[in-house]
């Protein structure tokens, strides 16, 4: 096996050193009972070139083919990847490095962390961003956590219908053994968290409201930041989208206490859903309740700047069960990742990417419609909107991905029950008016 | 003595990206745009993020003056123990960006998504098999991701019996995450010790195991690389008051072959495939903790669960015992199609090696250096063996100058200051991916760190004197923390 090293004489005269006769002998130690007398039942191992061929061919079972069109979003999203960012961040340094205990040797790690915080603090308008968590869903229900801890009174944390379905279930498993509930705050005709029916909830601890929401529409946050302030209660926003906010006001500039967010977007490939990038941010008065690693700036005993771990004693290893969280790995290449992909797009190129989803979305929507779908909300969106499908596009939609690798909408009425035929479109800077033009042909 | 890796060379300075901002530069060609402007309301809207300005060539040698900074498994040994640092083999990282993976939509549907879900259900299968347990869930980002995924379990459980417990056992040696993982389930964690030998004592757990406790968690081998041989009797005690028993698998590498944690007595057990199935570690992850369960637990494993029905894959929710959902999608697939091509490329006999060769190589290690430093618990080891700075301490040198004199050697130190039953803790994890030869220079490193210590411990205490920046003031960092720039 090309990864083991050891030749006939190695183990040998290790052996000899550790006085043991052979390889089994090392494991005398264990009671017989407790070992297995059967070796492992697996494949046959296979060499390079034949892991190769049998790789492609399960690759080849996902329709994820070269003339892929993806008009799909909801928390996974079709952006261009410029080549310097998988070249840079496979280099082996960063990639087959552990978590940077010590700094002396991780300050490529540490540097490139902290520029990740502070452009993840410029991106979010927030004080502080965390070194990352796994994905958007873990970073919100982390987010709530904070809120129900803090407030001594009220068990409920108020979760607008329009967060995704799938964080809302992983804040649910998160909260629910401490005895903390989530209460849901129903969304209005026009694709918006209804604003009046959380005015009316009483003994909540905190507001968890996702901007652009499920549906792709803008919420004003201001609205719900005005409530948490009457309330005197923590407001969390969460995201999908990163690149939303090259465009967008931040969700700082609303007042958010936490911010929660998925930064897939930012130089990551889909991958089937994971591993993404968890985003947490939160203002400075949270600094100390955040969860997840922390970088800081500090200097050597020379006097040089450097760049260590900090604020551990929020953390599992130092403060074990009292820790703020359990968190211990991340997901640190993707930070990294997202790092060199903001660093790479900068500040003219995320203006212009996100302008051409806008633009790009609002094409679609109106191609659309003229080929026969039904708007359902006229309320300003980033790069998703809802439409309500005309009869027969089920059966179109599965052809054209079967055909041509094009993936047209998700139906959301396994996640919505009330949206039959109701589609979640995307289009982000990836797709080509021809594109647009192609699809809302076939779809006629 | 051999020479050692470890020497200084030209390193570059590099400042922050903004300091390197110039004002209308972009690093990436933006297509025209082919579609109308659509304007959004100005209430809506806001500046451009302040990010920096940058070309091509300024990014790329950014972040490669950055990587040089670091120091990685391919740069030279990584005995971090605990951590099983082990070679990250390049054909996984080919595979994982196979467009057919690396561009799947997870909401594609399960009958365009049949090549991810079908390696993610053999993926669960091998490692049942490698386990000895009945199903697997690979959902959990991380260890302690999977840690939770598992207490979350046994909380489910208890909750569907009727009873909740509010306790749970955990021994002195156990990893942070573990108390961690259980206080998230509202347990309060009992700590335990370890007897004198390092292993943990039936007597002990009968002692304190009651019907208002959860169970126990157990790290086996633990955290001082022994083997917990009495896990049977201390199963049995703790099923015999209805409890359940979690098993920490971070320290799977050791017994890959030689012993199924299903077959005695553990009820649940996560493992990491950035450890023991050689997926990188990144620097801090992006890791994968999957959940491996016996037939108690399995009904209350995370949904959605992969289904064969004939010869197709589904992603099924319909589970009512569920714990629920832990990740937005799957969990990190990226990292199982790594895994799944090292289980294919290792096969069976492969991986019982590596175990084999691991536990070779830390063996070896304890053996060579055991007259130069402390060894606490001299007992044949696994995968990992701790000593301490017991011999130094006449020098007034501690684990910590000792670590930080290695780098200058080319060594990544090993694990310290943990485990914390071990004062001073030195914990040494080779890897079975270490040649002899490497190893060998390690040992002389040790071994003249240790002839400093007595001859010049004023060298070991400015150690580390070739990285680019010497030890850091960590205080200060904490004290005014400056988190961004």
């Amino acid at each position: 096996m090309r990864y083991l090293p050891h030749t006939k004489e190695d183990i040998e005269s290790m052996l000899k050193v550790a006085g043991q006769e052979s390889l089994d002998d090392l494991f005398n130690c264990i009671p017989d009972d407790l070992k297995i007398t059967n070796s492992l039942d697996l494949p046959q191992s296979l060499s390079e070139w034949e892991l190769n061929v049998h790789m492609e061919e399960l690759a080849s079972l996902n329709i994820a083919c070269k003339s892929y069109k993806c008009f799909m979003g909801a928390g996974s999203y079709d952006h261009y990847i410029p080549a310097i960012i998988p070249y840079l961040i496979s280099r082996s340094e960063f990639m087959t490095a552990y978590t940077p205990y010590q700094p002396e040797v991780s300050q490529g790690t540490l540097q490139g962390i902290y520029e990740f915080q502070t452009m993840v603090t410029e991106l979010l308008g927030m004080d502080i961003a965390t070194a990352s968590h796994y994905d958007c869903g873990t970073a919100l229900a982390e987010a709530c956590l904070i809120a129900l801890r803090q407030n001594s009174k009220a068990n409920k944390i108020a979760v607008s219908a329009l967060t995704h379905p799938s964080h809302r279930q992983i804040i649910h498993t998160y909260i629910s053994p401490s005895g903390y509930e989530i209460v849901e705050i129903p969304y209005t005709k026009e694709g918006l968290t209804d604003v009046k029916a959380l005015e009316a909830m009483d003994d909540i601890a905190g507001i968890a409201v996702q901007s652009p929401n499920f549906f792709g529409n803008i919420e004003d946050l201001s609205a719900f930041k005005a409530v948490a302030d009457v309330k005197m209660i923590l407001f969390i926003t969460s995201f999908t989208e990163a690149l939303a906010f090259g465009l967008l006001k931040n969700p700082g500039s609303f007042g958010a206490d936490l911010v929660a967010g998925e930064g897939q977007s930012l130089g990551i490939a889909k991958s089937f859903g994971g591993p993404g990038l968890g985003l947490l941010a939160g203002t400075k008065k949270q600094m100390r309740n955040l969860p997840g690693r922390l970088i800081g700036k500090t200097k050597d005993a020379n006097g040089a700047d450097g760049f260590v771990l900090t604020l551990a004693t929020r953390e599992q290893h130092i403060r074990r069960e009292k820790a703020s969280s359990n968190i211990c790995s991340n997901n640190g290449l993707n930070a990294m990742t997202a790092a060199v992909y903001l660093a790479t797009v900068g500040k003219i190129g995320i203006r212009e990417i996100a302008r051409q989803n806008h633009d790009k979305a609002v094409y679609l929507k109106k191609s659309l419609e003229k080929a026969g779908f039904e708007s359902v909300f006229e309320t300003p969106f980033f790069n998703e909107f809802l439409m309500k499908a005309p009869a027969g596009f089920e059966q179109k939609r599965a052809a054209l991905i079967n055909d041509k690798c094009t993936f047209a909408g998700i139906c959301l009425d396994k996640f919505y029950p009330e949206l039959k035929h109701h589609y979640l479109f995307c289009a982000t800077e990836t797709i080509s008016k021809k594109d647009i033009d192609q699809l809302a042909k076939e779809v006629q | 003595m051999n020479q050692q890796p470890g020497t200084s060379g030209l390193i570059f300075n590099e400042p922050l990206l903004w300091d390197k901002s110039r004002d209308g530069r972009c690093a990436m060609s933006l297509p025209k745009s082919d579609v109308e402007r659509e304007p959004l309301d100005e209430n809506l809207t806001g500046d451009s993020p302040n990010l920096p300005q940058l070309s091509e060539l300024d990014v790329v040698r950014h972040y490669t003056r950055l990587s040089q900074w670091n120091f990685g498994v391919d740069s030279g040994m990584y005995p971090l123990g605990s951590c099983t640092m082990k070679y990250n083999p390049k054909t996984n990282e080919v595979q994982a960006a196979r467009q057919g993976f690396a561009s799947a939509h997870p909401l594609s549907g399960d009958e365009f998504s049949q090549g991810a879900l079908k390696l993610m259900y053999n993926l669960e299968q091998y490692l049942a098999e490698i386990t000895g347990f009945e199903a697997v869930t690979l959902q959990p980002a991380a260890g302690a991701h999977g840690e939770l995924a598992g207490m979350l379990m046994i909380h489910a459980y208890f909750a569907k019996n009727g009873k909740q417990r509010s306790k749970i056992l955990i021994p002195d040696t156990a990893h942070g995450t573990n108390p961690a993982s259980a206080a998230l389930c509202g347990y309060e964690s009992i700590n335990i010790k370890s007897g004198k030998n390092g292993i943990l004592e039936p007597s002990v757990v009968e002692a304190i195991m009651d019907e208002d406790t959860a169970g126990i968690m157990l790290t086996n081998p633990n955290t001082l690389g022994l083997f917990e041989t009495d896990i049977k009797e201390i199963a049995l005690i703790v099923h015999s008051k209805g409890g359940l028993v979690y098993g920490d698998g971070a320290n799977m590498n050791a017994i890959m072959g030689i012993v199924k944690p299903g077959d005695i007595g553990i009820d649940v057990l996560h493992l990491n495939l950035h450890k023991t199935f050689s997926t990188p570690h990144g620097g801090g992850g992006p890791g994968s903790g999957p959940v491996a369960v016996g037939k108690t637990l399995e009904p209350f494993l995370p949904i959605p669960r992969i289904v064969k029905e004939l010869d197709t894959y589904k992603l099924v929710t319909d589970f009512p015992d569920t714990m629920g959902r832990i990740h937005t999608f799957y969990g990190h697939f990226g990292i199982m199609v790594r895994a799944y091509a090292y289980i294919l490329s290792m096969g069976a006999k492969g991986l019982t090696d590596a175990s084999k060769l691991a536990v070779l190589n830390a063996n070896y290690v304890k053996e060579s250096l055991k007259g130069t430093l402390n060894l606490p618990y001299d007992l044949p080891c696994m995968h990992e063996c701790v000593f301490n700075d017991e011999f130094q301490k006449e020098y007034h040198i501690t684990t910590m100058d000792m670590a930080k004199r290695l780098l200058d050697f080319g060594f990544h130190p090993p694990t310290v200051y943990f485990p914390l039953v071990v004062d001073g803790a030195f914990m040494v994890e080779p890897t079975e991916t270490e040649s002899k030869e490497d190893i060998d220079q390690f040992i002389d490193a040790v071994k003249a760190i240790a002839r400093e210590a007595a001859e010049d411990p004023e060298k070991l205490r400015k150690a580390p004197l070739l990285t680019k920046v010497t030890r850091l003031d960590e205080v200060a960092a904490a004290r005014k923390p400056c988190l961004r720039g």
